[in-house]
């Protein structure tokens, strides 16, 4: 039987990524031709930016090289656009003259840069941003040129003139509009965004009309409506697309702004059919990727004999590939026909978010700054999920358990249907069957079988999700490694370190017959800890496999620069620690002092070279603010000021966290005192919690107000301070013996059972053995991190100094 | 544009594993011992978000960037998959157990 004939027409990635679909369905149903006007094999446009900003390179970007062609036996007529198209015969004539028949033909022709129609539009030097020519183009000028405009302060305007930026140009952008995106922000975000990029470099011209390009060969500068002129040696055009529909037209199909499809991708003609950029469905021409990928499946489906349902039109999003300047755009964002908005601002860390809402139902979604809620936020708009019962608070703020949020954000709870990588088009089904058909234990590997994350990379954080799913069942039956580098499991490697009297993370990767030698962020701090629990006398604590925090004692920050936030026992301070914390913030000019949320003053910038220094003239002790260790404990005023309180519980808390302070355990540890039942230090969502009650102390445990809030259970009732700083005491240590690194004490807790923890704790045989194993790990090693260093000259060098050559 | 050796530091004073912060002029540099003692300089400077590489846990021939945990070879500057990019390298030279970087 003779295999009918497909040509695409258009060797992007619409096109490319519907055939293969059809290969994944049928490989066998037809021969196939594509037809490709550039001369490169099938790329990743949207890495383009990448390209220019020097994050990728050309090789790096192409989705499938000559080599894919050949095996799939399809026939590439390269760099030869099509000229004709002759609907009746099915035949297609190129440019070079060849004529290819065809039974089924696929229009995926994309669209060309708008080239403003103004004086000088032609002249050497104005260029559009599309392709890898153009990309080759622009980088080649900034070799030999300096000014650079770029008219349109859109997406693409956006990242080519942060990569012309990072050529080290002087780039301005002109834009027409009062703000930047002025289609996918709103004028607050657009606003901030700006601010961004000019600390990154770049320069604005606003509300500026360009009415010529100035030069008579190449460009020399644009002149705008109010007689302003601008030099440039460069331009770059990137005030829109438009579709390519030249063929399509020449052939006489429906063609509005695009080529005129139904829901099944089917032009006017039988039988020929458009995907991408080039296509119009509904009215409606989509210049992102997700659209293309959907449409395509579509396609692939109709073009194969598979049921399929028909194509509904595209909810898409945008953010932006430039670094620092994080922002999240979907749906319909003006207040317009009965949407009505909410919105936060953060000054301080300047993250902005604003929810359009109509009918209950979020419909809009601006998010600059902080963007780690994009994905809760898609999916409500996505599911048009009723949010009647959420008030605005609860819907603003991360998680918390109230909302659909947590459900929405739950990416196992999605449909196999939905797409977890918008930049491939790789949905949750798809990588799913990868996980468990190839058995793949990474994103990495997920990334290499199903393109998935291989982009942007902002779906990597789902991956992860759906791997944990997967393989978290398999867990029940065969022990999952504690990382990529073993098999082995938390437990396992513990027993084998206490047999086997292991001492040093490389004794245990070489002795427990690690994949990698040197081991991995994720098992070199866990081994380390331990390695501390296990052997506290005999194992010397490794700085090299601790994370950078617990290095420096202090925490690394977004932007690179570190944190000191000094002890405050209970939450006391004094007027000379006021004023002491106030003369260092002014002499090193830290650029916050914040108050944390726990009760203590925390300078944040800081230089590393600083810290000792700073450390010195501070004169307190380190809060352990970046550690996997006990942090602090927060109380209320209690007794001392309170007229409800009942117990000292400033007091006590000081004692507790003088006992307790530089313990490391699995997780952070944080402790509260209440002095009534009020619970104003909020003891119910500590790790450890205590609430005076008139004849003594309520003790809570397992508590957590972090990522997944948890309410504290009540472990029993005691008398005395004595008695809580016991239970304390066995408590952490109980919690750092058969803790997994990294696990906070709510899933501990879950994990051991309550009732088993429960009747360790309060047997008191057991609690004094816990006690005296706790004595021993911490003897000789309490001691005040900050100190340590400034008493030695040789680690300030080691670790804090940097050298200027 | 010709470039200068820059003296970094005694070759004991570099501990294996944990980077070493370089400032020569605009250049950020991160040097680094390997556990087999050769050494090994970069941009101190991550491709995703600018983390300092200097402070990155160090294994075998690579460094993870402290921030996002980007996996990247010490030897060629290479971002290993699943990630994308290059980071500078910079020649090292080791002279009477003297650490020079080549800017």
């Amino acid at each position: 039987m003779t295999r009918e004939k497909l040509l695409l027409i258009g060797n992007g990635m619409a096109g490319v990524r519907t055939i293969e679909e059809i290969l994944d369905r049928d490989a066998e149903r037809y021969d196939i031709t594509i037809i490709g006007e550039e001369n490169y094999t099938n790329y990743n446009r949207i890495m383009l930016s990448n390209v220019l900003q020097n994050k990728n390179t050309i090789e790096e970007i192409i989705t499938n090289p000559a080599s894919w062609y050949a095996e799939q036996k399809i026939e590439l007529v390269h760099h030869d656009p099509a000229v004709s198209l002759n609907t009746g015969a099915r035949k297609v004539r190129t440019q070079s003259g060849k004529e290819i028949g065809f039974d089924k033909c696929i229009l995926a022709t994309g669209s060309r840069s708008f080239i403003l129609p103004v004086e000088g539009s032609s002249l050497e030097g104005v260029l559009g941003f599309r392709t890898i020519d153009d990309t080759l183009s622009m980088l080649e000028t900034a070799k030999s040129y300096r000014k650079a405009a770029v008219i349109g302060g859109g997406l693409l305007g956006l990242e080519a003139a942060k990569g012309l930026v990072d050529q080290g140009m002087d780039v301005t952008v002109v834009h027409l509009e009062k703000w930047l995106m002025e289609t996918q922000l709103n004028e607050m975000a657009g606003k901030l965004l700006k601010a961004d990029l000019e600390q990154q470099g770049l320069k604005f011209l606003m509300e500026k009309k360009t009415s010529r390009i100035l030069g008579d060969t190449r460009v020399t500068g644009l002149e705008f409506s109010d007689g302003s002129i601008l030099e440039a040696d460069m331009v770059i055009m990137t005030v829109g697309i438009r579709p390519e529909t030249a063929l399509a037209r020449q052939a006489g199909l429906a063609v509005n702004r695009g080529i005129v499809v139904n829901d099944w991708m089917e032009t006017s003609a039988q039988g020929i059919y458009a995907v991408g950029e080039c296509a119009e469905h509904q009215g409606k021409v989509y210049g992102l990727v997700a659209p293309l990928f959907e449409q395509g499946k579509v396609l692939a489906d109709v073009l194969t004999g598979r049921e399929t349902a028909p194509y509904g039109g595209s909810t898409t999003y945008t953010s932006l590939k430039v670094s620092g300047c994080d922002l999240f755009s979907a749906g319909e964002i003006k207040e317009v026909g009965g949407v009505k908005s909410i919105e936060a601002y953060d000054g301080l860390t300047n993250s902005y978010k604003k929810l359009f809402i109509k009918d209950n139902q979020v419909v809009g979604i601006v998010l600059y700054g902080d963007t780690s809620e994009e994905n809760r936020y898609f999916k409500l708009l996505k599911q048009k999920q009723d949010i009647s019962a959420l008030t605005s608070v609860s819907l603003l703020p991360a998680g918390g358990g109230c909302c659909g949020g947590s459900a929405a954000d739950d990416v196992t709870q999605w449909a196999d249907d939905e797409t977890i990588c918008g930049c491939n088009g790789v949905t949750k089904g798809t990588i799913l069957q990868a996980i468990r058909g190839k058995d793949l234990k990474s994103v990495a590997e997920v990334t290499k079988a199903t393109k998935a994350g291989g982009s942007c990379g902002k779906c990597k954080g789902m991956i992860g999700d759906l791997l944990t799913y997967v393989l978290g069942d398999r867990v029940a039956t065969a022990p999952t490694g504690i990382c990529g580098c073993t098999d082995l499991s938390r437990d396992e490697i513990v027993l084998q370190i206490h047999e086997k009297g292991l001492t040093t993370t490389d004794e245990v990767y070489e002795q427990l017959g690690f994949r990698n030698r040197e081991g991995c962020p994720k098992c070199r701090p866990a081994i380390n800890f331990y390695l501390n629990v296990a052997f506290p006398k005999e194992h010397g604590d490794e700085p090299a496999s601790r994370f950078v925090n617990e290095r420096l004692h202090a925490n690394i920050q977004n932007n690179g620069t570190f944190s000191v936030i000094p002890r405050m026992r209970g939450g006391q301070t004094t007027p000379q620690q006021l004023m002491q914390i106030a003369r260092v913030a002014e002499k090193y000019e830290v650029p916050l002092v914040k108050v944390t949320g726990s009760q203590r003053i925390g300078l944040y910038g800081v230089k590393k070279e600083d810290l000792p220094n700073m450390w010195e003239e501070l004169d307190m002790t380190s809060a352990s603010a970046y550690a996997k260790a006990v942090r602090s404990v927060k109380t209320c005023v209690g007794a001392a000021f309170c007229r409800f309180g009942t117990q000292d519980s400033m007091g006590l808390g000081i004692k507790l966290e003088e006992r307790y302070e530089f313990i490391d355990t699995p997780h952070k540890f944080k402790m509260g005192v209440s002095a009534c039942p009020r619970s104003c230090a909020e003891t119910g969502v500590k790790d450890f919690g205590v609430i005076g009650v008139e004849n003594g102390f309520q003790i809570y445990i397992g508590g957590n107000g972090g990522t997944e809030v948890q309410e504290g259970q009540l472990l029993t009732t005691v008398e005395t301070e004595q008695e809580v700083i016991d239970i304390c005491g066995a408590f952490l240590q109980y919690y750092r013996e058969t803790g997994i690194y990294a696990e906070r004490t709510a899933p501990w807790l879950k994990r051991m059972g309550f009732d088993h923890v429960k009747k360790i704790l309060l047997s008191a045989e057991q609690r004094a053995e816990l006690l005296k194993r706790l004595d021993e790990a911490v003897e000789g090693k309490r001691r005040n991190p900050w100190q340590q260093v400034v008493e030695d000259p040789k680690l300030q060098k080691d670790l804090y100094a940097v050298v200027r050559g | 544009m010709p470039k200068t050796k820059v003296y970094v530091a005694r070759q004991e004073e570099l501990l294996p594993r944990i980077g070493y912060s370089v400032v020569c002029g605009e250049r950020k540099i991160a040097v680094f011992r390997l556990s087999d003692g050769r050494i090994k300089a970069l941009e101190n400077i991550s491709p995703y978000r600018q983390g300092p590489l200097a402070e990155g846990t160090v294994s075998g021939e690579y460094v993870y960037c402290p921030l996002y945990d980007w996996k990247i070879s010490l030897l060629d500057g290479q971002v290993q998959e699943p990630d994308h990019g290059t980071v500078a390298t910079f020649e090292t030279l080791l002279e009477d157990g003297k650490v020079y970087v080549w800017i």
